[in-house]
């Protein structure tokens, strides 16, 4: 269990709640955003044949879910090299 | 080759590649037993959890959800989905550092208590043997419906195969037989799908066959036109309310986060940063199946009642006596599942034709022109248990029928059957495991048996998930009438106890054991309080289940969101008047916090 020296824990953890807030807040628009209170009004402008909020609702949201987990492990994992606490 | 030989001679093999990776992926210690020896590849336990969590729900009744839900079946696909987001965010790489091998572990060791061990343990084995009731049910259900042995034999060939891997395979038998069960179940699930989209639309992919045209008018546009002439609600936006959506959508996900079966998969992996990218492999895998999900949802509607009524299709009068399908022509695959009860008609008014509408619409002028044509009410619908007919058909036909309403040969039909099974099969390994880790690791191991050995430890957990398996099994033979009803329960609870318990446990240091215990007691009590006044779980309900009733609007279903902001607000209530949490435990979630040091999990 090597802690580093150096390890500034508190600047550490404030990067890793500032990309948790943001990856949170992507989270909430693309679902409850665009799929369930702003739908109405996304309805009325069409991506193919989908009305906009019915495809954030039922196939958008999936997909950005996906995109999102990967750049969240990506960036945090800069954030770890930059606190030198990764593995390996 | 007839389907019967068909779907023998397929689902036979899926079970001999199954014993197969079984056999080549055996445990030999606690570790492997609990966690595959903790160094499964991201990506092979991305699909494991992707298997693991796509249930008999997802595979046979989610889509059918969707097609007569239309936009309010939303809450399946996000609130299944999103529920990853919050575990690779949230709690996966953080519990996997804390580095040991059960969810009450983590609970007992932060909040430096067996108490609260014990209160995570009885909601693990709540929510795990509810779940896996439903799955045995799915086995023998599928068994019954496809292989014509009666439900008795379809369980106990269930109950067998999965003995024998979880049993002896523990955490890495699962976990391969796992992919292999993905493999086959995806594999089901999308070619029918491919078949059916390019059928309707020309357009293989699901996905975006959902959105194209079908003829000269979008498929979707088209489908709002078909079940509004039926005084059905648009497809395209629902019936259910904004808040009540809401509020079921984030309880879904929370509860999926919270779920102890899929949280320890990622146990099983190498590293922290394993542990989140697993996360994501895991979603890549569950959205093949929940992005085709709608569009197999829609399509088969569509098939459903351009069938009944074939003026839908064409755009003549639906009202016309002709328009109406002949009783006595109906398609073979309707006779054939109407032996299953799954679907049933009655002629009502005595035309020898079918009508198939939506007999209480909001739409008066769509009422009075279907009694101008004589309509005496639906026709279309299932067998109630007591042999009555119900005016509503079956939702689980719109996968099962799916290849036969859309004509397709009879191997796809045979490849539904296998992955029906599969997705049942691995889903009730994955519980059966929790449970009985939970039992021998947290009971027996951690709290009244703190001396046993390691090999004592590894025949109580393969002895628990033998009579897991067993009490599964009975379970699925003699479900409580309250099987459907309890899935909403599950959810509920997990989102309500277990999620913000463990979430608090990582992001504030400074929570006591006191505030935990009272927050999930609050959150377990109200969440079951609320389902139970409502649904009447062992006893009468005590009021309507109707919007007018609830709580602000929100249904049992999504009531989770609330007992887990109550939850919350008692632990930091008992949390402030309560002893403060010692600094050893406040190191302990400081040194969980970063990734380096995690190591593989140690027993203790």
């Amino acid at each position: 269990m090597s802690k580093p020296q150096d390890f500034d824990s508190k600047a550490y953890w404030s990067a890793t709640l500032r990309l948790l807030i943001i990856t949170l807040v992507i989270w909430f628009i693309v679902s409850f955003g665009a799929g369930i209170l702003f739908r109405d009004v996304l309805d009325g402008i069409h991506l193919g044949g989908y009305p906009l909020g019915f495809w954030f609702a039922q196939q958008g949201s999936i997909y950005v879910f996906v995109a999102l987990i990967f750049w969240y492990a990506w960036r945090m994992g800069k954030i770890d090299r930059e606190h030198d606490v990764h593995e390996d | 080759m007839d389907l019967k030989t068909l779907t023998y001679i397929v689902v036979g093999l899926s079970f001999a590649l199954y014993i197969g990776v079984a056999i080549w992926a055996r445990a030999g210690s606690t570790k492997e037993f609990y966690i595959a020896g903790g160094s499964v590849h991201p990506v092979v336990n991305g699909m494991a959890t992707a298997a693991d969590w796509m249930s008999a729900a997802s595979f046979i009744s989610m889509a059918g959800l969707i097609a007569f839900l239309g936009y309010g079946g939303s809450v399946y696909l996000m609130g299944w989905t999103g529920g990853y987001v919050l575990l690779a965010v949230l709690l996966a790489p953080y519990l996997r550092k804390f580095g040991k091998f059960t969810v009450p572990e983590f609970i007992g060791d932060r909040y430096y208590s067996n108490a609260a061990r014990i209160v995570a343990v009885i909601c693990l084995i709540f929510i795990s043997f509810t779940y896996v009731a439903g799955q045995m049910r799915g086995v023998g259900i599928v068994f019954s419906r496809f292989l014509e042995v009666d439900i008795t034999t379809g369980l106990l060939v269930g109950m067998g195969l999965v003995f024998f891997y979880a049993v002896l395979g523990g955490m890495k038998g699962i976990t391969y037989t796992q992919v292999a069960q993905y493999c086959v179940l995806i594999f089901a699930y999308t070619i029918p799908a491919v078949f059916i989209s390019l059928q309707l639309t020309g357009n293989p992919l699901p996905q975006l066959g959902l959105g194209s045209n079908i003829g000269d008018v979008g498929f979707l546009t088209k489908l709002d036109g078909v079940v509004t002439d039926l005084g059905f609600a648009k497809y395209t936006s629902g019936d259910k309310s904004m808040i009540d959506v809401f509020a079921i959508t984030l309880a879904l996900m929370a509860g999926t986060a919270g779920l102890p079966h899929v949280i320890v998969r990622f146990f099983t992996v190498p590293k922290v940063s394993d542990a989140r990218i697993s996360a994501g492999w895991a979603l890549v895998f569950i959205a093949l199946l929940y992005t085709t999900a709608p569009a197999v949802g829609a399509m088969a509607r569509y098939n459903l009642h351009t069938t009944v009524n074939s003026a839908l299709a064409t755009g003549g009068d639906v009202f016309a006596p002709e328009a109406s399908l002949e009783g006595e022509s109906r398609p073979g695959w309707m006779k054939r599942w109407e032996a299953t009860g799954l679907i049933a008609w009655e002629d009502k008014n005595g035309d020898g034709r079918i009508q198939y509408y939506n007999e209480k619409s909001k739409d008066e002028a769509f009422l009075t022109k279907a009694e101008a044509a004589g309509w005496k009410g639906n026709e279309l619908g299932s067998k109630a248990k007591d042999g009555s007919f119900d005016g509503k058909v079956d939702r689980d036909i719109m996968v099962l029928a799916n290849p036969e309403i859309a004509g397709l040969p009879n191997w796809v039909i045979a490849l539904i059957a296998a992955g029906g099974i599969a997705a049942a099969l691995s889903t009730a390994a994955g519980l059966l495991l929790v449970i009985s880790s939970s039992i021998s690791h947290d009971l027996l191991k951690g709290i009244f048996a703190k001396n046993i050995s390691e090999k004592g430890e590894l025949l109580a957990g393969r002895l628990a998930a033998a009579v897991a398996v067993i009490v599964a099994g009975y379970l699925g033979y003699n479900p409580p009438g309250f099987v459907a009803e309890v899935v909403a329960f599950a959810f509920g609870l997990a989102c309500a106890s277990l999620f913000p318990t463990i979430v608090l446990g990582i992001f504030n240091k400074k929570m006591n054991k006191e505030g935990a215990i009272a927050g999930m007691l609050t959150g377990l009590l109200f969440t079951m309080g609320y389902i139970v006044y409502f649904k009447g779980i062992f006893i009468e309900p005590m009021a309507v289940n109707e919007a007018a009733n609830w709580f602000m609007g929100i249904s049992p279903e999504g009531i989770g969101v609330v007992g887990a902001l109550l939850n919350v607000a008692v632990a930091y209530v008992v949390g402030k008047f309560t002893a403060p949490c010692p600094d050893h435990i406040q190191h302990l979630v400081e040194d969980i916090r970063y990734p380096r040091g995690a190591g593989t999990a140690q027993a203790h």
